[in-house]
């Protein structure tokens, strides 16, 4: 697919020196000034230089994740194009694992170019109106069909549905086991007939996420992630994915972000701007959710340099939880901080924004969107179950659906 | 728009992590606790009326060398820094271990140090510290925060040769079994015996069993001078402030035996037939308080590696370690008692040994609120005008 991609045996470009070696050649190669974007993301991804820690041939060196920064940086002070992450990181964050660790070789040269340079954007068939928290009792069915499935179901809360070309499809292919065991993970063409997305309004006014109705959808069995029934476990891998993803965001706590970062710059901005709106009460709030952020910041920080060390712990799981509620509480402070300006609200007209924005808009739509926070990619009540069992080792809930066939379960 | 220089984290990011030879060093000290500091033997221990265990603080400070840790080699001690001094820190507050580490091997040492060390007067006293030989208390309230300004409560008279030093400290930690008091006065720092003429060291019951304090009454004792007003004032604010960053690894090590004995607990106390740990109210409270103290642990790294360094940002990595470290000590120890159920209520269990070292510490060296308004002013988050 390309002739600049190097072979795989490549010690030089594992280190430091190597990879700015390696970047100053696909500069001088492709002037960013002079060259389309289009053309240097995918000169960029063929050099390896997208994700260096990917596989040589797959927009990677098979160099250590820690040294991706040493390229960005370089790049970013060459003033070269980026790949716009926000728009695309569903495909990013969860498809990339998720096709690197169980795509075939077919699969992965087909779709990991693109997805990186946003040529593709992807979004994931997962949540269904009677299965979100409890994701493995969905009940999208794909049944075999010559050589595919035929896929029919309803999913929702699917974010870029309306821009995606491609989904990650999690579906059942066997109701008459349990419910983990009977599911098999797919990548769904969007642009399928019997593919109709409808947009989702919610509290803000606006149509972040989409309902996705699959009706007679024919899926090539070529588009079978991993093995039939063995769904689940490509599922975790995306939704382990998808907590850093969600954790790791560029909001209080965030590994390696500076302070004040996120909504807590926003508040600190405006604490400082406006003494005439200060309370007691408010000062005492601002400084303990100050102390808090810089808590959480330290600890994605720390957990940063564990996995540098390659030794990953599990503050992971409980990063996207202090973010959820570092979000909502600071979100809720500011508008109490903004006095008669919180009451206003910015726009209630529906619209259908192409990336989510956490902080931008006004102080009520902050409120509002930090709501979902604790819900979106596991709600916060599901990863407290996770880190008490996994983490600590307390015993498990008990669960009388876990050895019932699916079709027998009461729904 | 743009935060102001203290907002911004610092160009070489703080090492959060422990070194192998940190936790070589953790694994010598737990060893050691664990064969002479049991909670049984840490309560028969503060039952007995002895202000500490000797025997511990002779293996611990001179046997092992903890005691000289901060102190250079040249002077007597260890040469390392506050990062093992807070890894023995972590270790004693697991233990709820009743040894004078803080007050003497981190405040009367860190006092010490801020004092012209290549004065006699100042080396020899270091060195005995460091060495474990003498015990040392730095003479002011333990409640005294960072900063908190000169010392007004003792006089001094007789300057020039023989002064003799008269007044009353109240609430000072480690002072009954201290060989050597070090006591800022008005004129300024003054090495005290202990022992000595004129000095009374009084008891006070306690609420922390393992840490004890004493009122110090002193009736014209005579003491060596050790820094004039000015230095004495940095030197006792750099201790205090050095004492209130690494006391937050001290309350790291309480929450974390109090959260690890409490999962262990829950996962075998059965009640309505099952684990009382597999009930959902009980697991999302054990799993919020790990998230507490997994964030504990990240921040009192980041204090023990500001204060190793040297770092521009010392002064607010303790005001967040100890903002944040107190709190969550005292809500550790609260909820080991709560989810100990009537056994949590025994003297019998020591888990009443880690709530009240957690309370008081939380009072020790700046509350979690005076840290927080400390931060304000580091931070530039004025409160309102009034």
């Amino acid at each position: 697919m390309s002739s600049t991609h190097p072979g795989p045996a490549d010690p030089e470009a594992a280190d430091a020196a190597g990879l700015r070696a390696r970047t100053a050649a696909l500069l001088a190669a492709h002037d960013p000034a002079t060259t389309p974007r289009l053309d240097f993301l995918r000169a960029r991804f063929d050099a390896g230089l997208a994700w260096v820690h990917f596989p040589a041939g797959l927009g990677g060196l098979g160099a250590p994740r820690a040294l991706q920064p040493v390229v960005d940086a370089e790049l970013a002070a060459a003033g070269a194009p980026g790949n716009d992450p926000r728009r695309i990181g569903i495909g990013l964050g969860m498809a990339a694992p998720t096709l690197l660790q169980y795509g075939t070789d077919e699969q992965k040269r087909r779709f990991l170019r693109p997805l990186w340079t946003g040529e593709e954007v992807w979004c994931q068939l997962f949540s269904e109106p009677g299965a979100g928290s409890d994701l493995a009792a969905l009940a999208t069915r794909a049944v075999r069909d010559g050589d595919g499935w035929r896929v029919d179901g309803q999913k929702v809360w699917t974010s870029s549905a309306h821009l995606a070309r491609w989904a990650i499809l999690l579906a059942r292919t066997d109701p008459t086991v349990p419910k983990h065991a009977g599911l098999t993970y797919f990548v769904c063409d969007m642009t399928d007939p019997g593919v109709e997305v409808r947009p989702l309004r919610q509290i803000t006014g606006e149509a972040e996420f989409n309902e996705v109705f699959l009706t007679g959808v024919r899926v090539p069995d070529a588009h079978r992630l991993g093995a039939v029934g063995e769904g689940w476990r490509v599922a975790r891998t995306t939704l382990m994915n998808e907590r850093v993803a969600i954790g790791g965001s560029a909001e209080p706590g965030t590994p390696g972000g500076t302070r004040e970062t996120g909504l807590l710059g926003l508040v600190a901005d405006t604490w400082r701007a406006h003494p005439e709106l200060r309370t007691h009460d408010l000062h005492q709030r601002l400084l303990r959710l100050w102390v808090e952020a810089e808590a959480a910041r330290l600890t994605g920080e720390r957990l940063r340099q564990q996995l540098r060390r390659g030794r990953p712990g599990p503050e992971g799981s409980g990063l996207k939880l202090s973010f959820a509620r570092l979000n909502q509480e600071l979100s809720g402070l500011e508008v109490e901080l903004l006095a008669e300006d919180g009451l206003a609200y910015g726009d209630w007209t529906m619209t259908r924004p192409e990336v989510v924005d956490f902080t931008g808009r006004d102080a009520g739509y902050r409120y509002l969107r930090a709501k979902g926070n604790s819900i979106e990619g596991g709600t916060s009540e599901v990863l407290l179950n996770i880190v008490a069992e996994r983490v600590l080792g307390l015993p498990p809930e008990p669960r009388t659906d876990k050895d019932l066939p699916w079709k027998d379960l009461p729904r | 728009m743009t935060p102001p220089p203290s907002t911004a984290a610092s160009a070489a990011p703080p090492d959060l992590l422990h070194s192998e030879a940190e936790e070589d060093l953790r694994a010598a000290v737990r060893s050691l606790l664990t064969h002479r500091g049991a909670p049984a033997s840490v309560l028969a221990g503060a039952e007995s009326g002895r202000p500490y265990d000797a025997e511990l603080w002779r293996s611990l400070a001179s046997g092992m060398g903890t005691a000289g840790l901060l102190v250079p080699d040249k002077l007597g001690g260890q040469g390392a820094s506050a990062r093992e001094t807070a890894v023995v820190l972590e270790e004693l507050g697991r233990a709820v271990a009743p040894v004078p580490y803080l007050t003497s091997a981190v405040l009367a040492v860190t006092t010490l140090l801020g004092c012209d060390t290549g004065d006699d007067e100042v080396a020899a006293p270091l060195a005995a510290l460091a060495g474990g030989r003498r015990v040392g208390a730095l003479a002011v309230p333990l409640t005294t925060p960072p900063g908190a300004g000169q010392a007004r409560n003792v006089r001094v008279a007789g300057a020039g040769r023989r002064p003799l030093l008269s007044g009353e400290v109240t609430a000072v930690a480690g002072a009954a079994g201290a060989d050597l008091l070090l006591v800022p006065a008005d004129t300024g720092l003054y090495a005290v015996d202990a022992g000595g003429e004129g000095v009374r060291i009084t008891p006070v019951t306690s609420l922390d069993l393992t840490r004890p304090i004493a009122r110090v009454t002193l009736t014209e004792a005579p003491g060596s001078p050790l820094a004039g007003p000015g230095r004495a004032r940095a030197a006792v604010d750099a201790a205090l402030l050095a004492g209130a960053g690494l006391l937050a690894s001290e309350q790291l090590g309480v929450a974390e035996w109090c959260l690890e004995e409490t999962v262990r607990y829950t996962g075998e106390r059965r009640q309505f037939g099952r684990p009382v740990g597999s009930f959902q109210a009980l697991k999302h409270r054990l799993a919020a308080l790990w998230l507490e103290v997994a964030s504990a642990r990240a921040v009192a790294r980041n204090a023990a590696d500001a204060l190793a360094t040297g770092s521009a940002d010392t002064a607010v990595a303790v005001a967040v370690a100890q903002a944040y470290c107190g709190e969550v000590a005292v809500r550790a120890a609260q909820e080991c008692v709560q989810l100990h159920g009537g056994i949590g209520m025994t003297w019998e269990h020591p888990a009443h040994l880690y709530l009240k070292r957690a309370k008081s510490a939380e009072l020790a060296l700046g509350t979690p609120g005076r840290h927080r308004e400390a931060l304000a002013r580091l931070v530039d988050l004025p409160g309102p005008q009034d």
